[in-house]
């Protein structure tokens, strides 16, 4: 059994309008060493879902749904006080704002040692001894320095480092990394990158890596899901959905990237956007934007078809799918 | 060829306004009020010519807007000129500016922030039609707005209704559509799609590449997207702490970069491909540019500089049809 297994997960919001669905029927697997990729767009659920991963998720949203079984333990059904020992432990999260982790008020140092000793017994010259420790890990200039520093006299790039070294410090199975380098520049972006994949590899850590770049999937993770409007519509080895995806939106997605286009000329794009929560459409709910969109498409949910190694949420794959094992048993 | 627009030896500095407290020094038995500065653009040469898209690529707070505003006149220089069709303007009066306030728009990158949320769509894209081109009478205005709406595919039915009610990317191309309705020539877009994402990015940018070759527009295109550059520029100015790098038709950057930060920008582009390319790392971070390193900017993180980049500033020099600003470069030390 995988360390961690997302089982059929489904949040939901309570607003006064009524209640939308943010979350629907998500389900995959990770392991120590296992690199996971979470791509979307703006709006599609992925912090949600790295949210409720960690029971992080609160009012008015909650889990409506499904599991998530963490050595065979329900995340969903655990107190408080269990939860928090796994989200110290054995999970940690690095959030898309820097800001949700650092406090402005204390210095590194200060809140490395505060947070090894929220979870552990622990002195504080042991305490600041493993602090500088992880600092090193994570390749940051002149370590001893940072720890008596404030996060404003630091860098992005050099926030960036320290959020993770605070994510390793109770040296957990798995990081879950939303949007990690979205405020950094490209050559800061790649710096962190490479370490975050250095370091899953050295210490055996799970990732998962949430984030809106294909790009930065491609080259970071083995494991990929592609979500829209809430649900995955395909998923499965990262190589194969980058070279061959299947689902439309996929194909929408990676057709659009300026580097797959011609210079000069007009890029492929997918028209419309992505709908809001509370207008979901019924049937598959990229329809309206599907140049493959069929009649059975505006009814029907589709589900998932496997095709290679990956899984894609459509019809039109479905189809094609039915067509070649017919083909094959006629042979 | 022409150029449209001239960036001639371009300075801006900001002071920067502390605390009193922070700007007072001791020494010498004296106290003394600091005068401390952001030098945000430092000599910058640039020729926009016309019909051209001409990116302008650098890291945030390398001076790229500072840039945009200051050929938009929205900044004055503190030294240096910025020319349109060879008359200079950044010293003109608001009514002499007035005609070149209708050639020359702006796109901004945040499609929130630029548009008036208590105007409708219709007020908004029929307002600047109206201050620049006052002889034209109701009927005129509503149609050459229609027209607009229509080119840039704002559907009729938006027109009543207000900014909050639109996407980003449905925003983006409502500011558009009030860039192109007074008939610019000139087209000044800071990270126009930086705040959109992926499937909108297209959109908007196949836009702007429309309107270029319906309209004959010229383009300074402001991005720290490489890979938007490749596929929109004609030609590329990389800057870099408020200095050109390097400037050179996008090809030739692409294929053969000279500067050696170009060359590790290039490097750390997330690409589909397969085989994890080895990106070049850098020294250290970008020095702030309120104490300017001597020398060449990037000596600091270059893994080519050697004792005379620490002390003579590079010059934009022309190799092969590239005009690049390295020392390395031009001791033929570097390809
Ligand atoms: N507290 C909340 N109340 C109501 N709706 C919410 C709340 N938090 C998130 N949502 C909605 O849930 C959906 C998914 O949001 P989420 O933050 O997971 O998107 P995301 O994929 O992380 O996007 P981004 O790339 O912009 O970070 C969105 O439609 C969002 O508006
Ligand atoms: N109004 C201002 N006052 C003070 N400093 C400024 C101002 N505008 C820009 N700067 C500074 O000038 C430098 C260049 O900024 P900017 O042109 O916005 O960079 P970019 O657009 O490339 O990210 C930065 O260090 C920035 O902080
Ligand atoms: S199910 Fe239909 S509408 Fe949805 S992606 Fe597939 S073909 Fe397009
Ligand atoms: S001038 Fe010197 S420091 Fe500057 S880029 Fe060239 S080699 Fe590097
Ligand atoms: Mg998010
Ligand atoms: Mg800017």
């Amino acid at each position: 059994m995988a360390l961690l297994e997302v089982k059929n997960l489904e949040v939901k919001f309570g607003l006064r309008t009524g209640e939308v669905t943010a979350l629907r029927d998500i389900s995959f697997t990770l392991d120590r060493g296992q690199r996971l990729g979470i791509v979307g767009e703006s709006g599609a659920g992925k912090s949600v879902a790295a949210f409720s991963i960690l029971n992080l998720i609160s009012r008015p949203g909650y889990i409506s749904g499904g599991e998530i079984l963490f050595d065979g333990k329900d995340l969903a059904k655990l107190s408080t006080k269990e939860m928090r020992y796994i989200r110290g432990n054995r999970i940690s999260m690095i959030f898309q704002d820097p800001m949700m982790t650092l406090n402005p008020v204390l210095t590194v140092g200060d809140q490395m040692v505060e947070c090894l000793q929220a979870h552990t017994k622990i002195n504080r010259e042991e305490a600041r001894r493993i602090s500088l420790e992880k600092l090193k890990l994570v390749q940051i200039p002149s370590p001893e320095k940072r720890l008596d520093q404030y996060p404003h006299e630091l860098s992005g790039g050099m926030k960036q480092r320290i959020i993770i070294a605070i994510a390793l410090l109770l040296n957990p199975d798995i990081i879950i990394a939303d949007e990690p380098t979205t405020a950094l520049d490209v050559t800061i972006q790649a710096e962190i990158m490479d370490l975050l994949l250095e370091l899953c590899t050295s210490q055996n850590l799970g990732l998962i890596l949430i984030t809106h770049d294909l790009g930065v999937v491609s080259q970071v993770t083995e494991q990929a899901i592609v979500m829209y409007a809430g649900r995955i519509i395909e998923q499965g080895p990262t190589k194969e959905i980058i070279n061959d995806a299947q689902h439309p939106y996929t194909q929408g997605l990676i057709n659009a990237l300026p580097q797959q286009g011609i210079p000069g000329e007009r890029l492929n794009q997918i028209r419309g956007s992505m709908p809001p929560l509370h207008r979901i459409p019924q049937g598959c709910a990229f329809h309206p934007r599907c140049d493959y969109a069929d009649a059975i498409c505006e009814k029907e949910l589709p589900g998932f078809t496997q095709s290679g190694g990956c899984q894609a949420a459509c019809h039109l794959v479905a189809g094609r799918i039915a067509l070649k094992a017919k083909a094959e048993e006629t042979h | 060829m022409t150029s449209l627009v001239s960036i001639k030896n371009l300075y801006k500095k900001f002071p920067i306004h502390g605390d009193l407290l922070d700007q007072i020094s001791f020494s010498g038995g004296k106290f003394h009020l600091k005068h401390e500065y952001v030098h945000a653009i430092n000599g910058v040469n640039l020729d926009v010519d016309k019909g051209e898209a001409l990116c302008v690529v650098g890291e945030s707070g390398c001076g790229k807007s500072t840039v945009a505003r200051t050929v938009m006149g929205l900044l004055s220089p503190s030294s240096g000129e910025i020319q349109y069709n060879g008359q200079r303007i950044d010293n003109l009066s608001p009514t002499a500016m007035m005609p070149y306030r209708r050639k020359m728009q702006m796109i901004f990158q945040n499609p929130y922030a630029s548009l008036n949320p208590r105007m409708t769509i219709t007020q908004a894209l029929e307002e600047p039609v109206r201050w620049h081109q006052p002889k034209l009478n109701t009927a005129e205005v509503k149609e050459k707005v229609a027209e607009v709406m229509a080119s840039v595919g704002i559907d009729p039915s938006w027109g009543v209704r207000f900014p909050h009610e639109f996407s980003g990317g449905q925003r983006q191309r409502i500011s558009i559509a009030r860039a192109l309705i007074v008939d610019p020539e000139f087209i000044v877009a800071d990270e126009p799609i930086s705040a959109l994402d992926v499937s909108i990015q297209a959109q908007v940018l196949n836009l702007l590449m429309d309107a270029r070759e319906q309209r004959e527009l010229t383009y300074l295109f402001i991005t720290h997207d490489l890979s938007v550059v490749e596929h929109f520029g004609t030609r590329v100015a990389v800057m870099y702490l408020g200095a050109l790098c390097e400037v050179a038709p996008t090809r030739k950057l692409f294929s053969s970069p000279k500067h050696p930060y170009t060359q590790a920008l290039l490097s750390a582009i997330p690409r589909l491909e397969d085989e994890k390319p080895d990106f070049i790392r850098l020294k250290g971070e970008v020095p702030t540019p309120v104490n300017l390193p001597s020398g060449c900017v990037f000596h600091g993180r270059c893994p080519h500089a050697n004792e005379r980049c620490k002390q003579e500033i590079p010059k934009l020099l022309d190799v092969d049809g590239t005009r690049v600003a390295c020392h390395a470069v031009e001791e033929k030390r570097l390809g």
